[in-house]
């Protein structure tokens, strides 16, 4: 199977103040198209950081990345807006929903910012179908429950077909029913699309119904894999 | 992101926070209705002056005795040797009348009433010189001439004073200077003038003014000259023959002219100019405070930035460049101010507006005139405004790492 991501010795440092932090030292892994792979690993482990240049919020301080046959690295600031848009869809532990904006804008955002506005209310609509909130497209933020919130998160996470879903915590402001039908729901969906999913958690029970976890400790991989 | 897109998305942005969009438009609507009304009242008063002036008509010259500066000593007075020279078809061709006129002042009366009018002592072609009209009675003509006789025409103003109207006092008799002299007709009312009220006038034949009402030194003196040019185009023409005429009868030398010669012109663009620059000063001092409007939208824009920090963030994520988080907050930046400048204008219009019913109040015939320029030149600065004051906000928001603002709390 061929690979969607390929990260070759990544590394990542900031500069604090005084004092220069290595978040990530040396990092490289592949995952395949259409896998499940959970992110783990404490708080300060550098998890953050990598989700970050995986989606490619981030450019690594060295070390080279490749995403969906494209080598990001070295993109500038544009360029990696332009990446996101096309080939990565991010699912927030807090939603991220334009409060003043109706589901069905709010899922349309990504669109606008695509060079390809054609059918963009039907592809929206059919994103919702997806998730099963046909019925809510109307609602605003306010008016819909923390799931169905998070549920509008993912139809405009898989809105413009990404090659990858990059979910920080999906179920963390959720409480463990609603997050349950939540990870099925991202669970089913890579299963009918094929989409690649990571998701980034310490909820080992999360981990559990994954493929397979990267664990992170001090900005290396416990588990190389 | 399309503009009709960044426009809508504005649009909701404002109408999500009225209480706050609408204190900081309201920066820009005072600014803007402020430069509306003074450009509109300068305008207008403009208008009025220039006006006024060229109802007395702008191919009116007039001839005075000595220079303006005073520096030329024992000026020779005018006579009617000199008026007639300059009617001269021949020295002068652009000359289409000449009126000779002598100007004092006398005390009229009526019964009890008294007034002061300016007296001047006029020839038939003076009505045709200044375009006056009588509105009831006829004018000086030739045979009152002749007859030196004791007759006056009154200006409106000065029949009001005398008889309390200005409408069927023709055929009464009134004293100037204790002579008693029969009306025969009051003069059409043309307001304020360059030289005070033109109603407040008595005009008597020149040769009865002559032998009984002004005297002067020598029998053909006179205090002006009153000149038509054959048409406003050549009133500088007119200007130079009745100099060279003047000059040779005066045997002056160029430079040193016992005379001045004024065109209604040189007043008319004295007036423009001062007019000018008082509109341009009211209009200044406005446009400052459509600046500090400005600067409470470039406030508010900064505020509405930070606040929207995560949002920043979460649209650059999700595909957002530089450019279009830039265009959105310019375009929203832009929208306050344009709408500011809309209710401005209206505003400004209904200010102007009262000034004008203020001033026909108060009997000043005044209209402030809302021009077209005025408020495309609003329009488009007060938008300029809000996209100047919006460069820096939106420029800190386009600025926003991605993985900063989605952290910001």
């Amino acid at each position: 199977m061929e690979n969607v991501i390929e990260a070759r010795d990544i590394s990542k440092s900031y500069i604090m103040g005084e004092v220069e932090v290595q978040a990530l030292r040396g990092v490289s892994f592949a995952i395949q198209r259409g896998e499940v792979v959970a992110i783990m690993g404490p708080s300060g482990s550098g998890k953050s950081t990598l989700m970050n240049t995986l989606g490619c919020l981030d450019r690594p301080t060295s070390g080279e990345y490749i995403l969906d046959g494209e080598s990001v690295a070295t993109l500038n600031d544009d360029q990696l807006a332009n990446v996101r848009n096309r080939k990565v869809g991010f699912v927030f532990q807090s939603f991220n929903l334009l409060s003043r904006q109706t589901a069905i804008t709010n899922v349309e955002l990504p669109l606008r910012y695509s060079g390809n506005q054609d059918g963009r209310r039907q592809r929206a609509i059919d994103a919702l179908k997806a998730v099963g909130l046909e019925d809510r497209m109307t609602h605003r933020p306010y008016e819909l429950s923390g799931g169905q919130q998070q549920r509008v998160a993912i139809a405009r996470a898989i809105v413009n077909n990404p090659a990858i879903i990059m979910a920080d915590e999906p179920t963390g402001n959720l409480d463990s029913k609603v997050g349950r039908e939540i990870m099925s729901l991202l669970l089913n969906l890579n299963r009918d699309s094929g989409t690649t999913l990571i998701i980034v958690t310490h909820d080992p029970t999360i981990a559990e119904q994954t493929q397979r976890v990267i664990r992170l400790r001090d900005g290396e991989l416990e588990s190389p894999s | 992101m399309t503009i009709w897109q960044a426009f809508i998305e504005a649009l909701e942005s404002i109408s999500g926070n009225k209480l706050r969009s609408g204190l900081t438009v309201l920066g820009i609507v005072i600014g803007v209705a402020a430069v509306i009304a003074m450009l509109a009242v300068g305008t207008g008063a403009q208008e009025s002056i220039t006006g006024s002036i060229s109802g007395i008509g702008t191919n009116l010259l007039f001839v005075f005795r000595g220079d303006q500066g005073d520096n030329v000593r024992n000026p020779k007075p005018l006579t009617l040797g000199d008026a007639e020279a300059i009617s001269d078809q021949f020295a002068a061709p652009s000359v289409a009348a000449v009126a000779p006129a002598l100007q004092g002042d006398g005390v009229v009366s009526f019964g009890g009433e008294k007034t002061s009018p300016q007296i001047f002592g006029v020839t038939p072609d003076y009505f045709q010189v200044r375009n006056m009209d009588v509105s009831e009675g006829e004018l000086i003509n030739e045979e009152h001439m002749l007859g030196r006789a004791s007759v006056v025409l009154l200006g409106s103003e000065t029949a009001k004073k005398l008889f309390g109207h200005s409408d069927g006092v023709t055929g009464e008799t009134v004293r100037i200077e204790g002579q008693p002299f029969r009306v025969i007709g009051v003069l059409k009312s043309r307001g304020g003038g360059a030289f005070g009220s033109e109603d407040d006038q008595a005009l008597v034949p020149f040769t009865t003014a002559q032998a009984r009402l002004i005297r002067r030194s020598t029998s053909d003196r006179v205090d002006i000259i009153f000149v038509q040019a054959a048409s406003g185009d050549v009133v500088p023409q007119a200007a130079d023959e009745i100099g060279q005429i003047l000059r040779t009868r005066h045997r002056t030398p160029v430079g040193e002219d016992d005379f001045t010669v004024f065109t209604q012109q040189d007043l008319l663009s004295t007036f423009q100019s001062i007019t000018g620059i008082l509109t341009i000063f009211l209009g200044g001092i406005a446009g400052i405070s459509l600046l500090v409007g400005g600067i409470g939208i470039m406030n508010i824009m900064l505020v509405s930035v930070t606040e929207r920090t995560r949002e920043i963030g979460l649209r650059k994520a999700l595909g957002a460049r530089r450019r279009d988080i830039l265009i959105q907050f310019l375009t929203e930046s832009s929208l306050l101010s344009l709408i500011g400048g809309i209710i401005g204008i209206m505003l400004g219009w209904l200010i102007s507006f009262l000034v004008g019913q203020i001033a026909a109040a108060n009997g000043t015939a005044f209209t402030p005139i809302v021009g077209l320029n005025a408020i495309l030149l609003a329009t488009i600065f007060s938008a300029a405004v809000g996209l100047f004051f919006g460069i820096y906000p939106a420029n800190r928001a386009a600025r926003l790492e991605p993985v900063e603002a989605l952290r910001y709390e």
